[in-house]
């Protein structure tokens, strides 16, 4: 075949019209979050004192971390989708999270006796935190995974990898809301290798399933 | 692209053809370079046509048009170069400098392509024929096979995407 019969074809289907990376991954966020949130609330649900717990500021902080992980995952999602946007510029947007991280785990050993750090750090939570985020976010994961086949990633593997952040993102966000373990440093010992476990699972995937 | 991202298969017909021949230069470059010959460049050249064809939603509009047809391009050529058993090389920071088009000598035919054709099923096979060799519209087709517009055209999407696929899977 000519390469013009070839473009005779295609501008042929010039008017078939697909969604925007943007909304797919919109609306798998919604969706694989739904069937998330539904597994939460059906197995932990909210702790009841959460207005309380709002109030102070270790219960503010972690949420506050989680939630900007979770922005900064999106953020690099919906650019790595593109063949034309580089995976170290959006992996650079970590950088808030981790910066909020940093912050609330200086304030916490500056607030904190030293022979506390152990007790909180290890807290009571943690093997119910891990086995949490590793449940809770495979459906978010692979809804984000279908959304970015659409894309045309750079690197698959970032794609990936965007998608697990977020989808581990999502997933210590709700358990977090669950979680009497507030403190900075159970965030850093925890929440931080469960997330980034997801992350590592999305990257393997991503770098499968994500080719183009 | 604006225009053909509406839907105007005129605009997207000029658009394709301008940037055929920059594909040509950037794949006979590439391939130049890993010591491979000519003959693959059509092959090349068609690859990316389809991916630019199928990924055309991933273009954001406010962003500047030929760095994104750079990277679809080179990620193409890349695939291509390890199917052919070669580890590539591309240098990245000529983004967004796609070379000047040369003149079009007579034909271009893909060695491949022509395999990929066959591997269509019968019906997607005579749309895709009828399409693109004898210049029919998908609506003359349509009337042609007794199928509606419609149909025709979603079996063009479908015949493209497993064109897509055949470049991508099969073996040199």
């Amino acid at each position: 075949m000519s390469t013009d019969a070839l473009i005779k074809a295609i501008a042929e289907d010039a008017g078939t019209m697909s969604l925007k990376p943007a909304r797919r991954l919109a609306i798998a966020l919604s969706a694989g979050g739904l069937v998330a949130g539904a597994l939460f609330v059906a197995t932990l649900g909210m702790r009841l004192d959460i207005g309380a717990a709002l109030q102070t500021w270790r219960f503010a902080a972690k949420m506050a971390i989680l939630l900007a992980c979770l922005a900064a995952a999106l953020w690099a999602s919906a650019r790595l989708v593109r063949p034309d946007a580089s995976p170290r510029k959006a992996l650079a947007a970590l950088a808030l999270p981790i910066a909020l991280l940093a912050l609330a785990v200086g304030s916490e050993l500056a607030l904190s006796p030293s022979d506390s750090w152990p007790l909180r750090a290890i807290g009571t939570n943690g093997r119910l935190c891990l086995t949490s985020i590793a449940l809770l976010s495979p459906a978010p994961l692979a809804a984000l995974l279908v959304a970015l086949r659409a894309g045309a990633p750079r690197s698959p593997g970032a794609a990936g990898a965007a998608a697990g952040l977020l989808a581990g993102a999502l997933a210590a966000t709700l358990y977090a809301s669950h979680c009497f373990d507030d403190s900075p440093l159970f965030v850093a010992l925890w929440y931080v290798p469960a997330i980034a476990a997801v992350a590592l699972a999305g990257a393997a995937a991503g770098s499968r399933l994500l080719r183009w | 692209m604006r225009a053909a991202i509406r839907g105007d298969t005129r605009s997207y017909h000029r658009l394709l053809q301008e940037l055929a021949p920059v594909l040509r230069r950037l794949a006979g470059r590439g391939l130049a370079r890993h010591k491979l010959g000519s003959e693959d460049i059509e092959d090349v050249v068609q690859e990316t046509l389809l991916a630019l064809h199928l990924k055309r939603d991933t273009w954001d509009e406010r962003q500047a048009f030929s760095p994104w047809v750079y990277a679809i391009a080179r990620n193409k050529l890349i695939d291509s170069l390890r199917r052919r058993g070669r580890r590539p090389h591309l240098p990245i920071d000529d983004i967004g400098e796609l070379p000047a088009g040369e003149e079009r000598p007579a034909e271009f035919n893909g060695a491949d392509a022509a395999r990929m054709i066959a591997s269509l099923k019968g019906r997607e096979r005579e749309i895709v024929v009828a399409i693109s060799i004898e210049g029919a519209s998908a609506r003359q087709v349509a009337e042609r096979l007794g199928m509606t517009e419609g149909a025709v055209r979603v079996a063009l999407h479908r015949a493209l995407k497993a064109l897509a696929k055949a470049f991508r899977t099969d073996p040199p």
